[in-house]
């Protein structure tokens, strides 16, 4: 047999793709069962409303209806859905609205049927009566004294507040040269990922056991949530997240469709489907991001940053979601980005508004935050006429300070801010550019140059970092059970849906164990079959959950070792794996091979007395502290000021993510990443109009990047390892999206400073841009 | 209504109700769950298949007007165990994350290299402008595409 080779660190095509790339994969939808149910909702049009009274007499009686339920049938049978980050104030949340209505897209009753379109039918027949009351769209005006109170019994639409001034913060910021202040607004998405949620609910009556297939990130920690709701064990509910079409933070979260179908499958003893229509995805699915800042940095001559204070008014929608009120914090966290800031203040509001909830969306509060610092370099720079590259070299966490502590109290594990930045200048050509842009400027061509060198946050842990409620800490978890004919089943509590780990993890495996990864299997996202593990979210699933299999390999090589070395007579420490085979480190041609020591494991031939049959074991990593990825990435664009639009001329990407397992799965990761990071740059923007309509509620209002609006993007690494994992792995799946917003926007605003132009709040559409151009014209006329 | 249409080269029967859509025939009638649903109104592509040899978004259509048609799903792309050359090419140039959007990505490109052999990058990425991707930023499957389109020619 040829010798295998090593898969760490190779680009192995992904294990996962044949089953998709033929239409073989199985999402919620394509699950389907005897006697199936479909629901469907029917949701607020009103974005703060009276609930009068809801008629299901019609939808009741039409052809085809199970059954109907509005808020009121289900109050005291359904808890509220769970929100488990800490807030002062937390309001009640039903599955379905009860007395008020409070975001357009708040469901109000749901229809059992035969069929789904008898479902949407039925939908159709109810006739709600609402009393429309003034709706609260702008989270800073909703706090001004005579505002409309969303949630009356808190008397504010405060849902918390968190503020953090550091003695000595006044000094630092009085050291200062000079001081700039202004107002960033990092604009509310809508996460869009092209599969809708989806839920199938089961009770198998005799076994009293609840199914739930739901298109969710986090099969383990949904049941835990089910089971306090649905008053069932957690050994009596079975959440199975089958493949998962995207979830990017949005799939994070416990929905009260989940908990409906949940408990009407129960009542109704029969299976339920309901699948969220693209409409209700972009109203009733959690939207991201949502912030605005005032900024206050003071800064030296030199470019030096002395102190940054930053008060922000984040918008949390109607309602708190399974972890809405957490995100910020991450924010207010990672301020500091990759520099030396002397001392940081903060204060932060979490309000109330009539607008679905915000909560996790890809990079969930690292890219508020890495946009603002990004910003602040920039300004600083263009305040202080220098060149943006060198008030960021000014700044910059140097190499060998690491582990670092930044002001905003956080210890970073490792870094090389300058080695990553070196590398994509040279890669861009960064001197040679400055001086074409010049001459371009000479001709009235307006190039702009961004740069972002990020640093941002992952796997977070230890579990102490996570809240109780969650039922799930900052560790995760893998079984590795190697079968009687040496095949290997890896059982991971990380979902993944779309990263590629049943790959990447396989390699990992092939590599400890000396066999092929084909020879491996990995299974996730069935609580009824792994082991309780946390999921994907926050880039946690190969540090952490890659750590975990590490450890489960090693307990099985170790009992391995233990039957080999019995079987070959010499001591286990001498002993590695390699080729199929276990060997003597000093000699690999003694070995033994594989399926013998796993025969005599399972005890069917040479059964080693004294050694405890089987061949499988578990491990939980809890990890120490958090990684903390980087890069450096440039934008070049070119600004049209006939039309305002902006062109992309190169994008380079320099991350460092750490040690890599599969270079096409980080490609992948990144190149997805940048392409979300630059719609929030460029085009994307959940609107609500003054009365709280959902203007984007569809795919034509809101601008998710085609194709041709997604520049090809020049990719390099630099590989600085974590010393918090033996994988030396740190996380990708967010990079990308936090270091690209701002470097685009900085490149736009590059492209319009011979205008005068300081800032432009994101989206930077072209009609944005061109009005700002002519103001700017205006203003030099006048 | 009675309709008759030849799913992957399979000739059926089926009664169905006139308002069905295309892609609940495919998907609840015919079975075949390949084909996606992201958006029911003409905007994601995820439902693109082959009708008489052209790209269709079968959300955009009801079951009834594909009487008489011949449809080709990503079901029917690869011929007797062997992949057809994109499929091929998703896969070796990790064109697809999460795989929702994959199968109608593959129908618009069968589609666009029966037109145009030898695709340019960026008639690639204009081609496949109606159908969107929120995983892969795109560029891994003007790749996919590449690799197809040199393979075919
Ligand atoms: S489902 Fe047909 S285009 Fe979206
Ligand atoms: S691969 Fe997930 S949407 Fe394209």
């Amino acid at each position: 047999m040829a010798a295998l080779p090593k898969f760490i660190g190779q680009p192995i095509r992904r294990r996962e793709d044949p089953r998709l790339i033929t239409g073989e994969g199985t999402y919620v939808d394509d699950v389907k069962l005897a006697g199936m149910l479909h629901a469907a909702l029917m949701r607020s049009p009103y974005a703060h409303a009276k609930i009068s009274s809801v008629d299901l007499s019609a939808a009741r009686k039409h052809p085809g209806v199970i059954c109907a339920l509005s808020g009121e049938d289900l109050a005291g049978r359904l808890p509220s859905l769970p929100c488990v980050a800490p807030a002062q104030n937390v309001p009640e949340h039903p599955a379905l609205a009860r007395g008020k209505v409070r975001y357009v897209g708040d469901a109000v009753a749901i229809v059992v049927a035969t069929d789904p379109y008898t479902a949407r039918d039925a939908i159709d027949l109810i006739t709600a009566d609402f009393d429309p009351l003034p709706a609260v769209v702008d989270a800073e005006k909703a706090l001004q004294p005579g505002a409309p109170l969303i949630h009356e019994n808190f008397g504010t639409n405060l849902a918390a507040k968190a503020e953090m001034t550091p003695p000595g913060f006044d000094k630092a910021m009085s050291e200062a040269d000079k001081t700039l202040k202004f107002r960033l607004v990092n604009q509310r998405l809508t996460p869009t990922m092209m599969e809708p949620r989806g839920v199938v609910a089961h009770w198998e009556h005799g076994y009293k056991q609840l199914t739930l297939w739901s298109s969710t990130q986090i099969p383990h920690l949904l049941r835990s949530q089910l089971a306090d709701m649905l008053k069932l064990g957690e050994n009596k509910i079975r959440v199975i997240a089958p493949e998962v079409g995207g979830g990017f933070g949005a799939k994070l979260n416990v929905y009260a469709e989940e908990a409906l179908l949940g408990y009407l499958a129960m009542e109704l003893d029969r299976p339920i489907k309901w699948i969220e229509t693209r409409r209700e995805n972009m109203a009733a699915t959690t939207h991201g991001r949502g912030h605005v800042t005032y900024v206050e940095v003071g800064f030296k001559n030199d470019g030096a940053i002395t102190a940054i204070k930053a008060k922000f008014f984040c918008d949390m929608g109607a309602y708190l979601q399974l972890l809405t009120p957490a995100i910020p914090s991450f924010t207010a966290l990672m301020v500091p980005g990759c520099y030396r800031v002397g001392a940081l203040a903060f204060e932060q509001n979490l309000i109330f508004t009539n607008k679905m909830a915000t909560d996790a969306y890809r990079g969930a509060g690292r890219p508020e935050a890495c946009y603002l610092i990004e910003r602040t370099m920039d300004m600083v720079a263009a305040e202080l006429g220098m060149d943006p590259v060198q008030v960021r070299r000014k700044n910059f966490i140097p190499k060998d300070a690491f582990p670092f502590t930044t002001a905003a109290g956080l210890q970073y594990d490792s870094g090389d801010y300058e080695g990553a930045l070196n590398k994509a200048l040279a890669m861009v050509g960064y001197d040679k550019l400055r001086t074409e842009q010049a001459a371009a400027r000479q001709q009235g061509r307006y190039l702009g140059i961004g740069v972002s060198t990020y640093v941002e946050i992952c796997g977070i842990g230890p579990s102490a970092l996570l809240p109780p409620k969650l039922k799930g800490g900052g560790w995760e978890s893998a079984t590795v059970r190697v079968e009687p004919d040496s095949k290997v089943t890896v059982l991971t509590g990380v979902s993944p849906h779309g990263q590629g780990q049943e790959t990447s993890f396989a390699q990992i495996a092939a590599d400890a164990l000396g066999i092929d990864i084909d020879d491996i299997n990995v299974l996730h996202g069935d609580t009824a079959i792994v082991q309780y593990g946390i999921g994907t979210f926050g880039s946690r699933a190969t540090a952490l959950g890659g750590t975990a299999l590490v450890m489960a390999l090693g307990k099985v090589q170790e009992k391995m070792k233990t039957i080999a070395s019995r079987l070959m007579e010499v001591p286990p420490q001498q002993l590695i794996f390699t080729n199929r085979t276990i060997a003597l480190a000093s000699d690999p041609s003694k070995s033994i091979p594989l399926q013998k020591v796993v025969e005599a494991a399972y005890g069917y031939k040479q059964p080693i007395p004294g050694v405890e049959p089987g061949l499988d074991a578990s491990a939980f990593f809890e990890p120490s502290g958090c990684t903390f990825p980087f890069g450096t990435h440039i934008a070049v664009v070119e600004v049209d000021p006939q039309t305002g639009a902006v062109k992309f001329l190169r994008y380079v990407a320099v991350d460092d993510c750490g040690k890599i397992i599969n270079p096409l799965l980080v490609d992948g990761q990144l190149q997805g990443g940048i392409a979300q990071g630059l719609g929030q740059a460029l085009y994307e923007e959940t609107v609500y109009d003054e009365n709280g309509q959902l203007v984007t509620a569809s795919l034509m209002d809101y601008a998710i990047p085609k194709a041709q609006m997604v520049p090809a993007i020049e990719m390099a690494n630099t590989v600085t390892p974590t010393n918090l994992n033996p994988l030396g792995v740190k996380g990708v799946g967010e990079a990308g999206t936090i270091g690209s917003t701002p470097c685009v926007a900085n490149a736009v605003m590059d492209a319009l400073k011979p205008f005068g132009i300081r800032h432009i709040d994101m989206p930077l559409k072209p009609e944005k841009i061109w009005r700002a151009i002519q103001e700017a014209k205006q203003a030099k006329k006048g | 209504m009675q309709v008759k249409i030849t799913v992957n080269g399979q000739p059926r029967e089926d009664a169905v109700e006139p308002r069905m859509l295309l892609v609940h025939y495919l998907r609840d009638v015919a079975g075949l769950t390949g084909t996606h649903v992201g958006c029911e109104t003409t905007l994601c592509g995820a439902c693109t298949i082959l009708m008489n040899g052209q790209a269709v978004k079968s959300c955009t259509m009801l079951a009834v007007q594909a009487d008489g048609a011949k449809l080709t799903t990503i079901e029917g792309l690869a011929k007797n165990g062997q992949l057809h050359p994109l499929q091929e090419g998703f896969w070796e140039k990790h064109g697809l994350q999460c795989g929702f959007c994959t199968p109608g990505m593959i129908m618009a490109a069968v589609d666009l290299l029966s037109r145009n052999k030898n695709p340019s990058d960026e008639e690639i990425r204009h081609a496949l402008e109606g159908n969107l991707c929120r995983c892969t930023g795109y560029q891994h499957i003007v790749e996919a595409v590449q690799y197809a389109a040199h393979k075919m020619r």
